[in-house]
């Protein structure tokens, strides 16, 4: 490490230190004080040449002072010790302007947390040679094939810690490199995609996974148009992720009581303890998942925990912030810092085999909340979407667009193949999800689009 | 996984937060800041760039987050720093710097962007071509506010905001959330042509969300203000009966009346909850500007933007159906003989308006589809030379001094009609239409033929009369059908502005604030579907 980067990425007893000095400049009730510093560096190309890269340097030092119930936030980007006073200052007087706020529930004491491992020193030790070298693999593949690569890799090296005025400290450090790429036939006929995330370099593959969207391109050309309608689909994991998200994001049990989502029930009641998906439906959280590691705590210090969320098709939880679970008589469960499906052993290969009739889905893109009360979502497939008949890959298809609710579409459940870790092309989250074969698929159009 | 939470909704990052007090201090004085770039310039000269520009940003953002009888926020961030970039060895280098008060620190940023530069330049295969601008020497611009939001004490806005909830609630909402955005770009330009622009850009935008819900049957619904982000200081939050315009719903132009508006939208909400649920089918569509701004946004602007058409948004936001072959034809039909869209840096309270583009081109007006057809895209300087134009159309911005500045969209609108048309008018002669207002639910494909989109009121037309609220309404189209199915178009007297802050494109991604304007336009025969699910 070179000394800058020792400024930006401070070991547990530098960030401790610091924080213990800024707690110092407190004059408030209470203080609480969240820290963050990362690298992150990435190479971007398209039609085959690199086009933008860059190293981004990020720090940030958040102070909540509160008096009372009155509470200021003020966040600072430079850390020399009259800044350091500086923004405990200017929380000091935010708090002092702010109304009272009476949902404030103070400061949390000392919690215990979970040991999770998400540094790996592969990403920690990157260089941009070693960066451009991975992209290059990439790069001429797609140029041998006389295809057209665009592509992103975007690595991240960083930590997280917090402390406050009743002795609570937390840290974690973790790495992350995501990897994208969608390749085009010249002709512009053809177009496949693939994403990896890990926390670790040395799993990513880019040669591996520029394959996977190089014979996407080339099996996608010339695609047949058939009719839209109600389909068997299997949803490879990276196109199950995009709809499944839009569930976890609505499992906040204050919307859910307050009678505005799709958690809600008539008579002012949530669906908390009821089945509504298929029984083989299994989604939690658990930071110390070695495929999928999380920080163990959230951003007010709460402990995250291995959480049900669904467990055999039946809501196990919601999401509670402190003020709606003491209203409520609940237990404050934060939101997830990762969430996992349970699966199947089936690969995909075994999926498109037991499938007399149906469409195998790459990836869906553009994806809207058409419906709250229904999670009903729009958007469309793209790069590769492929027309399966008596075990077999039979032809590529256009692509469509589909209205269709992942509640609804996992109470249609066939099967669930082995999970694997995806990126969200729409949110860029990483969770691990397995492909599944859903009945009746809802595709409402169809689209010229490659 | 950072400790934000997977459920959680964030808030856009903005990088350090400082009191309401603090952001009314001056920047930088424009000597000091001509004297920072001019070390840039020269440190990236000497190092053998054969050309350089640098920004130096100050961005002030103000956000007011309430709920109800609450104020949940207010939230002032400030961020300052210097981007350079150079063309050296015939390839971009970029670097960026926080905090940069002295000439050594950002001359080393231009010395690190002729560094990259020349790293870079071994992978090309074509240097860049850079089409001339000449310089305007020392410039300045500045948006036409009447009143400076950041000027507005902080318990003026709280007052309203609360006022306005309040009313909400008085008028059969359950719940309500209302936001007010305020937005101060204090942007320092300067390039090896000459060009040393200071511009002073402010942007406002209200937007609340009311909720009605029916614990007996379980349903709820929404309705969104009507409301647009604007190119305006706090005089957009000021009431004037001159810019409302009447109808079965109060909309606005240039000044927005938010207790006016939160009234109806609470009754309105109440009013969706037992509306008619619409049968599918075949609909005429007159689409008030509220609405049609999206329309324009996602099927207009975003394919006639030369960097997707050219693959370089392929990986992310997509590429585009309206490839260069079409556009050489010059006879490619892109909608109806009503239509005219035009792309405008220059319009007088818009999101995009600016003197001067982000690499020092002064902005302008230019078609992008004149009576039906394609004519021109947007573009600038590394790319003009592709579609035989000599100078960039100005529409080149990075939302931060930190990012990259690229090609984004300008404020692409939809002309007025020529004729004296009113919405009354229009409405009298459709037998079987959905009159629709306000934006809703949105999708497109990645090369924007086939889209999906909702809204917020709809108003069933029957024999050239409204006569009653629907609910459960997306249509469905294809570009170009879309376009070409467009009949009419209201007069002037009905052109309204509506637009976004957060159009995102680019990996790292950046977000950018656009505007697009319209009068009511009618759009005959399309497929509209029913949204309701059964669970």
């Amino acid at each position: 490490m070179t000394k800058k980067d020792m400024a930006i990425l401070l070991t547990e007893a530098e960030a401790k230190a610091l924080l213990t000095k800024v707690l110092s400049y407190s004059k408030a009730d209470s203080c609480e004080v969240n820290l963050s510093g990362a690298r992150r560096g990435n190479i971007r190309y398209a039609r085959n040449e690199v086009s933008t890269s860059g190293a981004l340097d990020n720090q940030l030092l958040g102070v909540q002072s509160a008096y009372g119930k009155k509470v200021g936030t003020a966040t600072i980007t430079e850390f020399d010790d009259a800044s350091l006073e500086k923004v405990v200052r200017r929380s000091e007087e935010l708090a002092r302007l702010a109304p009272e706020n009476s949902e404030y529930m103070g400061i949390l004491g000392p919690q215990q947390y979970l040991k999770v491992n998400g540094f790996f020193d592969s990403i920690a030790n990157l260089t941009p040679d070693a960066r451009a070298d991975a992209v290059a693999k990439s790069l001429k593949l797609t140029r041998e094939a006389k295809l057209i690569g665009a592509g992103f890799m975007d690595d991240r090296n960083g930590y997280e810690a917090m402390m406050n005025s009743k002795g609570l400290f937390a840290y974690y450090p973790s790495t992350n490199v995501n990897f994208s790429l969608t390749v085009r036939t010249e002709d512009g006929k053809g177009s496949g995609y693939v994403a990896r995330g890990y926390n670790d370099f040395t799993k990513l593959d880019p040669a591996v996974a520029t394959r996977i969207a190089l014979l996407k391109a080339q099996g996608s050309a010339e695609a047949r148009a058939i009719e839209p309608g109600k389909y068997t689909v299997i949803l490879e994991p990276t196109a199950a992720a995009v709809l499944l998200e839009n569930i976890f994001f609505n499992m906040d049990a204050r919307s859910a009581d307050e009678g505005r989502s799709y958690f809600s029930k008539t008579g002012g009641k949530s669906r908390l303890g009821d089945k509504i998906v298929d029984e083989r439906v299994t989604i939690y959280s658990d930071p110390t998942n070695a495929e999928l590691p999380a920080s163990p705590w959230s951003g007010d210090g709460r402990a995250q925990e291995k959480t049900m969320w669904i467990e055999k098709g039946v809501v196990k939880n919601l999401a509670y912030s402190r003020f709606w679970a003491q209203k409520q008589g609940k237990k404050a469960v934060p939101n997830p810092n990762n969430v996992i499906m349970a699966g199947g052993t089936q690969s995909l290969e075994d999926m498109i085999k037991s499938t007399q009739r149906g469409i195998l889905v790459t990836k869906l893109w553009y994806i809207r909340e058409v419906d709250p009360q229904t999670i009903l979502l729009t958007g469309l497939t793209r790069d590769g979407t492929f027309f399966i008949e008596n075990g077999k890959i039979k032809y590529p298809v256009k692509n469509f667009r589909f209205n269709e609710s992942p509640v609804i579409m996992l109470n249609n459940l066939e099967s669930l193949g082995k999970p694997e870790r995806v990126v969200s092309t729409e949110s860029d989250q990483n969770y691990l999800i397995p492909p599944m074969k859903i009945r009746e698929f809802t595709f409402t159009s169809l689209s010229d689009a490659v | 996984m950072g400790a934000a939470g997977i459920m959680m909704p964030t808030l856009p990052a903005f990088s350090r937060s400082v009191s309401a007090e603090a952001l009314l201090e001056p920047g930088l004085d424009v000597a000091v800041k001509k004297r920072l770039a001019d070390a840039a310039l020269n440190a990236a000269k000497s190092l053998g760039a054969t050309y350089a520009d640098v920004r130096i940003g100050r961005y002030l953002n103000q956000f007011v987050l309430t709920r109800e009888n609450k104020v949940q926020g207010i939230i002032n961030a400030e961020s300052f720093g210097v981007g350079v970039r150079v063309i050296a060895d015939g390839c971009w280098g970029f670097a960026s710097v926080g905090d940069a008060r002295n000439e050594a620190v950002v001359a080393q940023a231009a010395k690190t962007a002729v560094t990259i530069a020349k790293a870079n330049a071994r992978l090309l295969t074509e240097p860049v071509q850079l089409a001339p601008q000449k310089g305007f020497g020392e410039v300045s611009w500045k948006a036409p506010i009447k009143r400076n939001a950041f000027e507005v004490p902080i318990k003026e806005k709280v007052d309203l905001l609360l006022s306005a909830n309040a009313a909400a609630m008085q008028n059969g909402a359950n719940f309500v959330n209302n936001v007010l955005f305020q937005i101060n770009e204090q942007k320092y330009f300067a390039s090896t042509d000459g060009t040393y622009a200071d511009q002073d850009i402010h942007r406002i935008g209200p937007n609340f969300t009311v909720t009605a819900v029916d614990p007996q049957s379980g349903k709820f619904s929404t309705r969104n203000s009507l409301s647009s982000p604007m190119g305006m200081g706090y005089d957009y939050l000021q009431v004037n009966p001159a810019d409302k315009v009447t109808g079965v719903t109060t909309r606005y132009n240039k000044g927005y009346d938010i207790l006016e508006d939160i009234t109806s939208a609470a009754k309105q909400a109440k009013e969706k909850l037992t509306a008619k649920s619409v049968e599918a089918g075949k609909y005429d569509l007159v689409l008030d500007p509220s609405h049609l701004w999206l329309t324009i946004h996602e099927s207009v602007g975003h394919p006639l933007e030369l960097d997707r058409v050219l693959g370089y948004e392929a990986n992310y936001a997509g590429t585009s159906f309206a490839t260069l072959d079409k556009w050489k034809t010059k006879d490619f039909n892109y909608g109806s003989k009503e239509v005219n869209l035009v792309a405008d840096k220059t319009q007088l309270y818009s999101l995009g308006a600016v003197g001067w583009d982000d690499e020092g081109v002064k902005t302008k007006k230019w078609d992008l589809v004149r009576d039906g057809t394609l004519v021109n895209y947007q573009a600038i300087r590394d790319q003009v030379h592709i579609i035989g134009e000599k100078e960039s159309q100005g529409c080149c911005y990075a939302d931060n001094w930190s990012s990259v500045q690229f090609q984004r969209m300008a404020n692409v609108s939809l002309e007025a009609g020529k004729t004296p048309l009113s919405v009354a008018n229009m409405i009298k002669d459709v037998k079987k239409g959905i009159y629709i207002i306000g934006d809703g639910s949105f999708s497109i494909d990645q090369q924007r033929y086939n889209f999906q989109f909702g809204g917020q009121l709809f108003y069933e037309i029957k024999d050239g009369q409204i006569v009653g609220m629907l609910k459960d309404v997306a249509y469905q189209a294809n570009t170009r059908e879309f376009w070409n199915s467009c009949v009419a178009v209201c007069d002037e007297s009905d052109y309204r502005l509506g637009g976004a802050f957060n159009d995102g494109k680019g990996q790292p991604a950046q977000s950018s604030a656009v505007s697009h304007g319209s009068a009511t336009a009618r759009f005959n025969g399309v497929n509209v579907i029913n949204t309701a699910r059964k669970i």
